[in-house]
């Protein structure tokens, strides 16, 4: 018996060493640093980016950003008033125009919309291709149609109805996506109930959505607050005064940011910076408030 | 019994034995108020052809078509204006050449990762950091580009005559292809997600390792939605603006020498709407013409973007 012992030691560790973790060959480990390394230069990018813009930025950002009004004149009394006013009523208005429609538009397609249907293939397709449609193009429509066609001017409601147009397609898929997430089972019940299709919709389908439709909402706002080439198209520029109702003329932080960067004396690109980093703070603040309703209210089914 | 009724909602959509037989009114009004909110962005792409290709026509009425394509000369703002656009494509084509080459390899690159090397944790720290730079404003990467990475590459590349000018298309090209990495990197991960883990563990059990299995199974499989997410990347950069309207430069160039200026479809569009031109003349028509064209070219890539997704989404969903 003493003759079946265990098979010699020397025999175990090749066996072991095949199933077991041989280490990282040279070339796989070339290959992850390479994957690092592309997610890295995104990333660096994004730090030396921000870092830049706030050290630059950091001997105009004191309250005359807020308290004064933008001037091609003198850098040392020219802030961003306007602009900031400005970008706050866009931000209001296109939510106002966008939101509503949008959402509409997400109950349609999911909730009636028969994908079948070549209408409402239609539907669908035209709102992936409007969402890869360039800003700018949005800006001819806007200048064609409500600046000079209407007879609006680079205004108020000129330039929100022109943003508004402009996210509607982030408005709709975010929506779309949220609705989808509530279980057939809910309207299964609700319709059982005996409560009709809208009531469904209106009072169970639509409060368990509104997480999901408000971080898209703030999404598609903080796309329009950002946008400076289709008011530039507009004809949106530098005014010292904020905004008193649709029809008033406005300016946004990225249309003064683009001014300011265009100005020769080195003054007003410090003016730039400082601005930029009140629109980055601006951003930051909703994306915060986005992915804090995000967080807060993730329901599992 | 509840499992029928079930079976039978599913089927239908809706448990139609359990509805009225004439839907109420106010279902009606609401249907049709739906139907008009989901048209409006139908009216809007019409709006968007209408006020592009109207005004494109007139100005064709005034500059044959065959002259606008083929001229190598833009100055529609001279005494004796030309209206030969190709200095503004090579412009466009140049920053986007530089963009994709940046952002093309680097974005397939972190989706790699972030799909088959990067655990979960990590996976949602580094995502939503990657898609901040989606999220800043495009005119704040313009001052980044002209006031950084301009002076950055003039002190990077002396030498004779060939130093980058203070506008130049190679500062703006790479700044808009960072810029466009999150966009290629989330779109090529949404697709190599969808590819099913019996692929990736047959091929592991084949003895690949996790090399081969991201190189020769996952990003093959995934191939129609990576290419996808390159032609979205690369539409973007066709269609973006304040990057190169204000690191590029406002002349156009018929040079492919990326040092030197170019002026974009893009930036003259915007260079030149933003000035005090009055409807009707025949530069305020090349604005809508210089649009026709650059919507053509959009257009046609997003369409094939959209095929190639619903085509991976067809077989793997």
């Amino acid at each position: 018996m003493t003759t079946l012992a265990p098979p010699p030691a020397p025999e175990a560790p090749p066996e072991l060493n095949l199933l077991g973790k041989t280490g990282e060959p040279i070339r796989e480990r070339l290959f992850r640093w390479m994957l690092m390394a592309c997610l890295g230069v995104g990333l660096v990018t994004l730090v030396v980016l921000l870092t830049y813009v706030v050290l630059k930025g950091w001997p105009r950002l004191d309250s005359r950003l807020f308290t004064e009004m933008p001037s091609s004149i003198s850098p040392d009394t020219a802030g961003a008033q306007s602009a900031i006013m400005g970008t706050l009523w866009i931000m209001f208005f296109t939510a106002l125009w966008s939101l509503p429609v949008g959402i509409l538009s997400a109950i349609y397609l999911e909730e009636y919309g028969n994908s079948a249907r070549w209408w409402n293939r239609l539907i669908e397709i035209n709102l992936l291709n409007l969402a890869a449609v360039p800003s700018i193009v949005f800006g001819i429509l806007g200048l064609a149609f409500i600046s000079r066609g209407l007879g609006f001017g680079p205004t108020v409601l000129t330039g929100s109805l022109t943003l508004a147009l402009l996210v509607l397609p982030v408005v709709v898929i975010a929506s779309r996506e949220a609705i989808r997430a509530v279980p057939q089972s809910i309207r299964a019940g609700s319709l059982a109930l005996g409560a009709t299709k809208w009531q469904t919709i209106w009072r169970q389908v639509l409060p368990a959505a509104i997480p999901g439709i408000s971080t898209g909402a703030i999404l598609a706002l903080s796309r329009a607050i950002g946008e400076a080439a289709p008011l530039l198209m507009l004809g949106v520029s530098f005014v010292r005064f904020n905004p008193d109702g649709l029809l008033s003329d406005f300016t946004t932080l990225p249309v003064q940011i683009y001014g300011w960067t265009s100005e020769a004396r080195s003054e007003y690109q410090v003016l730039a910076a400082a601005a930029s980093v009140v629109l980055l703070i601006i951003l930051l603040a909703m994306n915060s408030v986005a992915i804090y309703i995000r967080n807060k209210t993730q329901k599992r089914w | 019994m509840s499992i029928n009724v079930d079976k039978r909602a599913a089927a239908a959509g809706t448990p139609g034995f359990l509805r009225q037989q004439r839907s109420r009114f106010g279902e009606k009004v609401i249907f049709a108020i739906l139907l008009t909110a989901a048209l409006v962005s139908v009216a809007t792409t019409l709006g968007i052809v209408v006020s592009l290709f109207v005004p494109a026509a007139e100005f064709f009425n005034e500059v044959p078509i065959g002259q606008f394509l083929t001229g190598t000369e833009w100055s529609p703002t001279f005494a004796n204006p030309e209206f030969g656009v190709l200095p503004l494509v090579v412009g466009t084509l140049l920053t986007t050449l530089i963009a994709s080459i940046v952002a093309l390899p680097l974005g397939l690159g972190s989706a790699i990762y972030l799909s088959e090397y990067a655990g979960d944790r990590l996976r949602r720290v580094l995502k939503p950091m990657l898609e901040v730079l989606a999220g800043i404003p495009t005119v704040i990467y313009g001052f980044f580009a002209l006031t950084l990475v301009t002076p950055f590459l003039r002190w990077l590349i002396p030498g004779g005559g060939d130093v980058p000018t203070i506008f130049n298309t190679l500062s703006a090209g790479l700044v808009m292809g960072v810029m466009i990495i999150p966009t290629v990197a989330s779109l090529s991960e949404d697709a190599m997600a969808a590819v099913p883990n019996g692929l990736r563990q047959g091929a592991f059990a084949l003895g690949s390792n996790k090399r081969q299995v991201s190189t020769r199974v996952v990003v093959p499989a995934a191939l129609s939605g990576i290419s996808a997410a390159f032609i979205l990347g690369i539409s973007r950069a066709i269609g973006e603006t304040m990057i190169v309207a204000m690191a590029g430069g406002a002349i156009p160039n018929m040079s492919w020498n990326p040092l030197e200026f170019h002026q974009t479809m893009t930036a003259f569009i915007a260079q030149t709407a933003g000035g005090d031109i009055s409807t009707g003349t025949t530069i305020y028509k090349t604005i809508f013409a210089v649009g026709a064209l650059l919507f053509v070219f959009t257009f046609l890539m997003n369409m094939v973007s959209i095929r190639l997704v619903r085509k991976y989404r067809e077989v793997y969903e």
